[in-house]
């Protein structure tokens, strides 16, 4: 069961019902490229959130995952170009594509099994760089630099995906599901020992819980969501390319989730959409070609002013006005 | 393959390693004393190279003083990696020490910015240095034959950088001070040392040879603007294969990377990227701590 207060889950429906009203609101730019854009990254800010606050590894190879994902979705895809050997309809190949980024996310879990801190955070740095060099150095299955085109994604009903209310929605339901899913498992078993092991892992494994088995599962599952994630970007995208799995766009997903706060799940779409809101409004601030500038000090000023992101700064301020739930905020347990 | 095709693809890895060694063992030195994972550390590289380049073009143009030109900007990029670095430990890092991951992320938000005013200010067009008379052109050895000077420089350049580093570590009241820093923070500053003063002096040493490697990598090969992603995480592998604050693990851990990445372009030119990363993921699981690492305490 997913635990919440009665208050909590009235929270949770009021904020879906406000979400799911939001196409009768808003025009399509900002239906799709605003919100659609940030509840995709999201999942994969959110798997990055799900490792970092229950399984306290901040590992940078989400994008890698998510990335996985979007190539086996691409090299599989009915309408790629160009068409690769492997062609299938979108029904197959999107079940593929999480399938092989949970694979390689297990596959990252075990490569950073026995490292800490911020030995995981370089070693899958160093992951997620290494792959994005690979996709770009290789020509017969990832096309290289170019990449692979013109992925749009399957009908639904009848109408293309990329039909604003149509991407909206699938995007919404996916993110609404992986949320939940996150909330779900953080209160199974496995999920409380994997916060067992994040506050003393020998201890843990005094009481007789496989401590590795358990982080790689961890890495698995932040691999699916982050997989759906990475399903949903490359049909945002019409397509995929080495660089949107690069360098920047793996710090792009770490600013997101530490921008929202990586205490709570839902902190990683709250970062999702300040970064797309800032990315997409930058330009008639201080010019597009000034982003990284701008991103930067926003995302510097977080981390020194406060740690826990956006969520954590809001629910010290309700704290302080007396209308938060009471009890303190919780120690810095990150960051 | 000839010996003397053996030899040259050697060598090349060797002065590759020789680049590499000079900035990772930067990288190393700061970690190893701070426990600082400086993520802007390839920004520290690029900031030698485009601010010595600043200083160098317009003096190696003026007719008069253009064969010192080369040494000013040498001077230039290290001092100005150097007060970098200086103002990155004593104003953002000093004080947050022992959140090694708040360190971490305030140095990536700090090479996003710097990578960004490089591009605003210098403008993203390639440039490179041109190395002295003494060391430009082509020298001969013996069965390669005609071999870059300025390359076989690098490596004669980092062995000094090696020993300079040793002697400094090993038989210096700052090494002192340096290694019983590594071993107990606390009881250093209870013995009455200046630890935020130690750590500053320490980090600015390692930004000046990123540098220093900056304006050395310009010299050898056209700089040109993401070289600071390719040195930051050429660093990274470098020590993790080698060891975290080990300057011998240091320098086998880049003889290791620089020797696979020119080899791997000989032997499968598509892949040779992907054998550096078969290499740290290899020696990882084997020695979780690098090859010449210490256990952590």
């Amino acid at each position: 069961m997913i635990m919440m207060t009665s208050r909590q889950w009235m929270m949770t429906v009021a904020g879906i019902a406000i979400l799911l009203a939001l196409p009768l609101l808003l025009p399509n730019f900002w239906l799709v490229n605003i919100f659609g854009r940030a509840l995709v990254y999201g999942v994969v800010a959110l798997s990055l959130t799900f490792l970092a606050h229950y399984g306290g590894f901040v590992s940078l190879a989400q994008t890698m995952v998510a990335g996985v994902a979007g190539y086996t979705v691409a090299i599989m895809a009915p309408t790629a170009i160009p068409l690769g050997p492997l062609a299938m309809p979108y029904g197959a190949a999107i079940p593929l594509a999480v399938i092989a980024a949970t694979i390689a996310g297990a596959i990252v879990g075990m490569i950073a099994v026995n490292t800490r801190e911020i030995y995981l955070l370089m070693i899958t740095l160093a992951l997620a760089v290494g792959f994005s060099l690979f996709a770009q150095s290789n020509i017969t299955w990832f096309r290289g630099y170019e990449g692979i085109r013109n992925i749009v994604g399957p009908e639904i009903m009848g109408m293309p995906f990329r039909t604003p209310m149509v991407f909206y929605y699938i995007s919404l339901i996916v993110a609404v599901l992986m949320y939940l899913l996150v909330l779900y498992v953080v209160r199974t078993p496995f999920g409380l020992v994997l916060q067992a092991i994040r506050d003393s892992d020998r201890r843990t494994a005094a009481i007789g819980f496989h401590v590795g088995l358990h982080r790689i599962a961890s890495f698995a599952l932040a691999g699916f969501i982050a997989g759906w994630g990475g399903v949903l970007i490359t049909f945002y995208n019409i397509g995929i390319t080495p660089s949107s799995i690069g360098l920047w766009a793996t710090v792009g997903v770490l600013i997101m989730a530490v921008i929202g706060g990586l205490g709570h799940p839902l902190g990683a779409f709250i970062g999702a959409l300040i970064y797309v809101v800032m990315d997409t409004f930058a330009s008639s601030i201080i010019g597009h070609d000034r982003f990284n500038t701008l991103i930067g000090l926003v995302f510097l000023a977080i981390v020194l002013l406060s740690p826990d992101g956006v969520w954590g700064a809001g629910k010290r301020l309700l704290n302080a006005f007396g209308k938060g739930p009471g009890k303190p905020a919780p120690k810095e347990e990150l960051l | 393959m000839s010996l003397q095709f053996f030899l040259n693809v050697t060598l090349n890895g060797l002065t590759l390693a020789a680049l590499y060694f000079i900035v990772a063992s930067g990288f190393s030195l700061i970690f190893g004393l701070m426990r600082t994972v400086n993520m802007a550390h390839g920004s520290l590289y690029m900031v030698g190279a485009y601010v010595g380049f600043a200083v160098y073009d317009p003096i190696y143009a003026s007719a008069t003083w253009s064969s010192q030109a080369w040494l000013v900007g040498i001077v230039a990029g290290v001092l100005a990696a150097a007060v970098v670095g200086l103002f990155m430990q004593v104003v953002l890092l000093g004080w947050m020490q022992g959140q090694e991951l708040r360190q971490a992320l305030v140095t990536i938000g700090l090479s996003i910015i710097i990578a960004d005013q490089l591009l605003a200010i210098f403008g993203g067009n390639p440039f490179r240095f041109f190395a002295p008379q003494m060391l430009f052109g082509p020298v001969e050895l013996p069965i390669i034959g005609r071999y870059p000077a300025f390359r076989l420089f690098q490596v004669v350049l980092a062995i000094a950088v090696g020993i300079a580093l040793w002697l400094l570590l090993n038989k210096t009241k700052l090494g002192i001070i340096v290694r019983a820093g590594v071993d107990d923070r606390q009881m250093l500053a209870a013995c009455g040392i200046n630890v935020p003063l130690v750590a500053a002096t320490v980090f600015a040493l390692g930004a000046a040879l990123a540098g220093l490697g900056g304006v050395i990598g310009a010299t050898a090969q056209p700089m040109s603007l993401g070289v600071d992603v390719r040195f930051l995480l050429m660093s990274l592998v470098v020590v993790i294969v080698g060891g975290m604050g080990s300057i011998g693990g240091t320098a086998l851990g880049a003889l290791l990377i620089g020797l696979a990445e020119q080899w791997g372009q000989v032997l499968f030119p598509t892949y040779s990227v992907i054998l550096t990363f078969v290499i740290m993921a290899a020696v990882l699981a084997v020695w979780p701590q690098g090859l010449l690492g210490r256990k952590p305490t």
